[in-house]
């Protein structure tokens, strides 16, 4: 089979051609290439997923040319979670922005193109195996991104937008400069010669380069106390914008991290491994009290986001039990499906109430059910109540934690846990509440609540699916 | 798949289905929601009459499905299982048919009718559940399920005691958690087992083992009301009545004490928990939340509340017949299960009749309730009759059963115990009882809501239920002997957990 002929390129190429076609074509039928093309898409990730499943990982030269003269696609068990989550959770938010987005055919015109360019960044940074790619990739990733979030044009989004690129723009720069340093050390950016360069000893330029590359990464995925851009950013976009970057786009860069201290940076990782654990746990006790005070719906989420990042974090100082890499799989799938179930679904409350704010919801239950019960399973999911797939993700890495004697770790999931059931039952209790009489409510479109619903599911019923996905994530 | 583990599904599938389809359905669509409600219902109890009779002929129902790696979700059907199954399927009928009636033309009966369905499927999956891992799982969906029942009027006083309820057990859950994950590391995932599987457990710290077992009971405690973890109890009371009786009866109180049987039999063994001495502490938590529950009753006015107070004491009963060390209080303990669940779920139905026909909610508006209302005031005499211990009543039987246990455990104390909660138990029933046969009948009732029609004093549907179960009470206690009687069924259950064998 020729390189082009791969799934794996094709996950690349595919969604470039439909991101250039909407915008070429305009949002109407922009929109059904962006739909069709997701659904091959999610057809490709899985048939990348089963071979690899059955025939190990595998190395895709491009042009026939190996590294380190050409580009190296390279597909894992880990790669193929990510593709599929990517996919799943773009393909089914594709029908909910078209209609998200119905009355608005300026911002489609956006939209979609945008849409494409950023899952084929995503995609192509998953199968990346050198820094250079990585770091193209992620350029290209927050460019994509950076234009979604400042879709719509209002002063707030133009303004959380623009503080988005700037962090962005020095994270970037902090990575590559990084890289070239690294370069300069080893005479390579292919994450497997590295490894060999590494084994040999360990120069002192390198612990820099490497805490600069590092500190670009965190400062990406919003880890706190770099997470300062992400509320306004993803609580002020429109809802299927906040749902692909939260569920998807800062995951990018805690996969790239995990990469790193799996394989060809362990050494480094392992020092950074205390570190990076304290500061995820801070996020989870930050990032959720200022979701529980928060009057405004979209902030709590993302805040929530702030909170249920640090989960990930805490599972660097864990490594050394096989559970902790499984519960870090586990929780970014568990976390990609409900937030972005959430985020959706409150795209749904936020347009039939008319209000952002958490008093708008009063009575919610009663005028749209269904939206409040996607939020309701994907804020099951955040809590780590089973069954569901953050539950899975929780027990895993308590027991990884209880099994080194980190009771300190245990603690703060234990406590995490409580405090997500503190800022999701905030929504649920006004819900349940009788509405307040005279209030007018407009009834969206109902693919927009079924395709939260959908989501909402999948991240409940990933809980009874653990061994196939922990079996693919570790396909080595 | 075979038979043996499709009936497990089966039992679980025919409450959570239907519950699904009920969210589904339009408000306006009463017809399709009750027949959906007694198909699920009455196919239930067809299942688990199979269960019964596959059981008691020495039939194994397992079923099993990996969820992680090492870590299965088993359904496992034993007599202890069925125990608690049996109940709530017979109880959940009568319930429904109570709740049909009790929310006639009352809004979101479909969300109802769905949370009360998924409750019901959590309670089986509690029952069910065949190691720690699987009861934790349906332990924390049920507070999820009843959380929106809690809240179902939408009032703000609804809304607070949903937060409470959902404070304490979800915090009960979080040690639970940690309680459970800590023993799988120990221990690894073992299902349970009759004499527990910690006892072949060598070269672990008895200092473990007793953390271990408080975060357990502690977590489960939370559910069960044990003394100081009860306080959400009396604030669930602004539920809806069928809610109440429910959750007192079969659902959540039920869950907890269940809890605590499976934790000190089946995973600890009766006979090791002994050794590590964890008994006695459980025994003196479980004797004073019986005396406390019981004394706090005396001063609430309130007529749910009243009744709130006296199931944190009656539920205590169970943690002790556990507690003591034997087999004699252990069925007194087992039995009380099935006796406290069909005497409190007459005496809640019965607070909702008064409720819901003449408006009385106080034990003060009581005075001639007899007179108005002789059927419902005949099934709540049974009731309190029945909570005392008094003679021919099933909670005569539960109650000799734990004196006589108390006495071959040497453990006198506990006889003044339970002495001391009958008083009590008097103290707060009797004065209702005789309000409400003696005294005059007011002038007019606080609000009449369903009149008379000839022997009919109120709806036909709330009036049947409590007449039912209120009749159990005392057939409990007369056949008492027969060989599918709840107390015959918990010697089957304790013979199997003492090695030593039964006197």
């Amino acid at each position: 089979m020729s390189a082009w002929h791969d799934p794996a390129t094709a996950l690349i190429l595919l969604p470039l051609a439909w991101a250039t076609l909407a915008f070429v074509l305009g949002p109407g039928r922009g929109a059904w290439m962006g739909m069709g093309g997701l659904a091959s898409q999610t057809l490709l990730a899985v048939i990348l997923a089963r071979s690899v499943m059955q025939d190990g990982p595998r190395v895709i030269a491009l042009g026939g040319w190996g590294a380190p003269l050409g580009i190296e696609l390279s597909a894992d068990g880990l790669a193929a979670v990510f593709l599929l989550l990517t996919q799943i959770v773009a393909l089914v938010l594709a029908p909910y922005s078209r209609d998200y987005f119905r009355a608005r055919p300026d911002l489609q015109r956006g939209f979609w193109p945008l849409f494409g360019y950023l899952i084929a960044a995503l995609n192509a940074l998953f199968l990346s195996s050198d820094l250079f790619n990585l770091y193209v990739t992620l350029e290209l990733l927050t460019l994509a991104a950076v234009g979604l979030v400042a879709l719509g044009g209002g002063r707030s989004q133009a303004a959380a937008a623009w503080r988005y690129l700037l962090v962005s723009l020095v994270a970037s720069g902090a990575y590559l400069m990084g890289v070239g340093w690294i370069y300069g050390l080893t005479g390579t950016v292919s994450l497997t010669d590295i490894r060999w360069f590494f084994e040999t000893g360990i120069p002192p330029a390198a612990w820099l380069a490497g805490g600069l590359m590092l500190a670009g990464l965190i400062a990406k995925t919003a880890l706190l106390p770099f997470h300062f851009w992400l509320p306004p950013a993803h609580g002020g976009a429109a809802a299927p914008v906040s749902a692909l970057l939260s569920a998807l786009v800062i995951k990018a860069s805690f996969y790239i991290i995990l990469r790193f201290s799996l394989d060809s940076f362990s050494p480094l990782a392992q020092a950074a491994a205390l570190p990076l654990g304290a500061m995820g746990a801070l996020a989870i006790v930050w990032g959720s009290i200022q979701a529980i005070r928060t009057p405004k719906i979209k902030m709590l989420v993302a805040w929530s986001t702030v909170a249920q990042l640090g989960y990930l974090f805490l599972v660097f100082p864990l490594l050394a039990d096989a559970r902790a890499l499984e519960a870090g799989v586990m929780q970014a799938v568990a976390h990609g499906l409900a937030k972005a179930a959430m985020f959706a679904a409150v795209g749904v409350l936020v347009l039939s109430n008319g209000r952002d704010t958490l008093a708008g919801l009063l009575g919610a239950a009663h005028h749209a059910p269904l939206a409040l019960g996607a939020f309701a399973l994907a804020g099951i999911s955040l809590m780590g109540l089973p069954p569901s797939g953050g539950f899975l993700a929780k027990w895993l890495i308590l027991e990884a934690a209880l099994a080194q004697g980190a009771w300190y770790w245990a603690g703060i999931i234990i406590l995490g846990g409580l405090l997500a059931a503190a800022y999701v039952f905030r929504v649920l209790k006004l819900a349940f509440m009788l509405p307040v009489a005279g209030d007018g409510f407009v009834q969206p479109s109902r693919t927009l609540a079924w395709m939260a619903m959908i989501l909402a599911l999948m991240s409940i019923l990933i809980g009874l699916r653990g061994v196939e996905l922990i079996g693919l994530a570790t396909r080595q | 798949m075979t038979t043996n583990e499709l009936l497990p599904l089966a039992v679980i599938a025919s409450s959570l289905i239907p519950g699904l389809m009920i969210f589904a359905l339009p408000e306006s669509r009463t017809g399709l929601r009750t027949t959906l409600n007694l198909v699920g219902a009455l196919s239930k109890l067809a299942f688990v009459g199979m269960l019964l009779a596959g059981v008691a002929a020495g039939e194994d129902y397992v079923f099993r499905h990996t969820v992680l790696p090492g870590i299965d979700l088993v359904f496992k059907v034993d007599a202890l299982a069925l125990l608690f199954v049996s109940l709530s399927t017979v109880l959940w009928l009568f319930t429904t048919l109570y709740a049909i009636g009790y929310l006639e033309g009352s809004p979101h009966r479909s969300r109802f009718f769905g949370f009360f369905s998924l409750c019901v499927t959590a309670t089986m999956g509690i029952a069910m559940a065949g190691n720690l891992f699987t009861f934790f799982v349906f332990y924390e969906l049920l507070t999820l399920a009843t959380f929106p029942l809690v809240m179902h009027r939408g009032t703000e006083k609804a809304m607070k005691g949903g937060i409470v309820y959902l404070a304490y057990t979800l915090g009960g859950g979080a040690v639970l958690l940690a309680g459970i994950v800590w023993l799988h590391g120990l221990a690894g995932s073992q299902d349970f087992s009759h004499g527990g599987y910690l006892s072949a457990l060598d070269g672990v710290a008895h200092g473990h083992l007793q953390a271990i077992f408080l975060l357990l009971i502690a977590g489960v405690g939370v559910k069960a009301a044990l003394v100081p973890l009860h306080g959400w109890l009396p604030q669930a009371m602004v539920a809806p009545a069928p809610v109440s009786a429910l959750l007192h009866a079969v659902a959540v109180v039920k869950a907890g004490a269940f809890g605590i049987i499976r934790i000190v039999y089946e995973v600890y063994g009766v006979e090791h928990a002994h050794s590590l001495g964890l008994l006695l502490p459980l025994a003196i938590v479980a004797s004073l939340t019986i005396v406390w529950g019981s004394f706090r009753a005396l001063f609430q006015d309130d007529l749910k509340k009243r009744l709130a107070y006296s199931t944190v004491s009656q539920v205590s009963y169970i943690a002790l017949g556990v507690a003591l060390f034997g087999p004699i209080g252990s069925v007194g303990g087992i039995v009380h299960l099935v006796h406290q669940g069909i005497m409190k779920i007459t005496l809640f139905f019965c607070a909702g009749n008064y409720a819901e026909t003449l408006g009385i909610h106080k034990v003060s508006e009581m005075n001639g309730v007899g007179r108005r209302m002789p059927l419902t005031t005949i099934a709540f005499t049974l009731g309190t009759l029945g909570m005392i211990g008094v003679p021919f009543t099933a909670g005569a039987i539960s109650k000799d059963w734990l004196m006589n246990g108390a006495e071959s455990a040497n453990m006198a104390w506990v006889a003044w115990v339970l002495w001391t909660s009958a008083a009590l138990n008097a103290g707060y029933f009797l004065p209702i009882v005789w309000r409400a046969w003696m005294r005059p009948v007011p002038i007019r009732w606080p609000e009449e809501a369903i009149p008379r029609q000839g022997w009919r004093e109120t709806a036909l549907l709330l009036l049947i239920p409590p007449l039912f179960t209120a009749g159990a009470i005392v057939g409990a206690a007369l056949l008492s002997k027969e060989s599918w009687s709840p107390l015959s069924w918990a010697l089957r259950i304790i013979a199997n957990e003492y090695q030593s064998g039964l006197p």
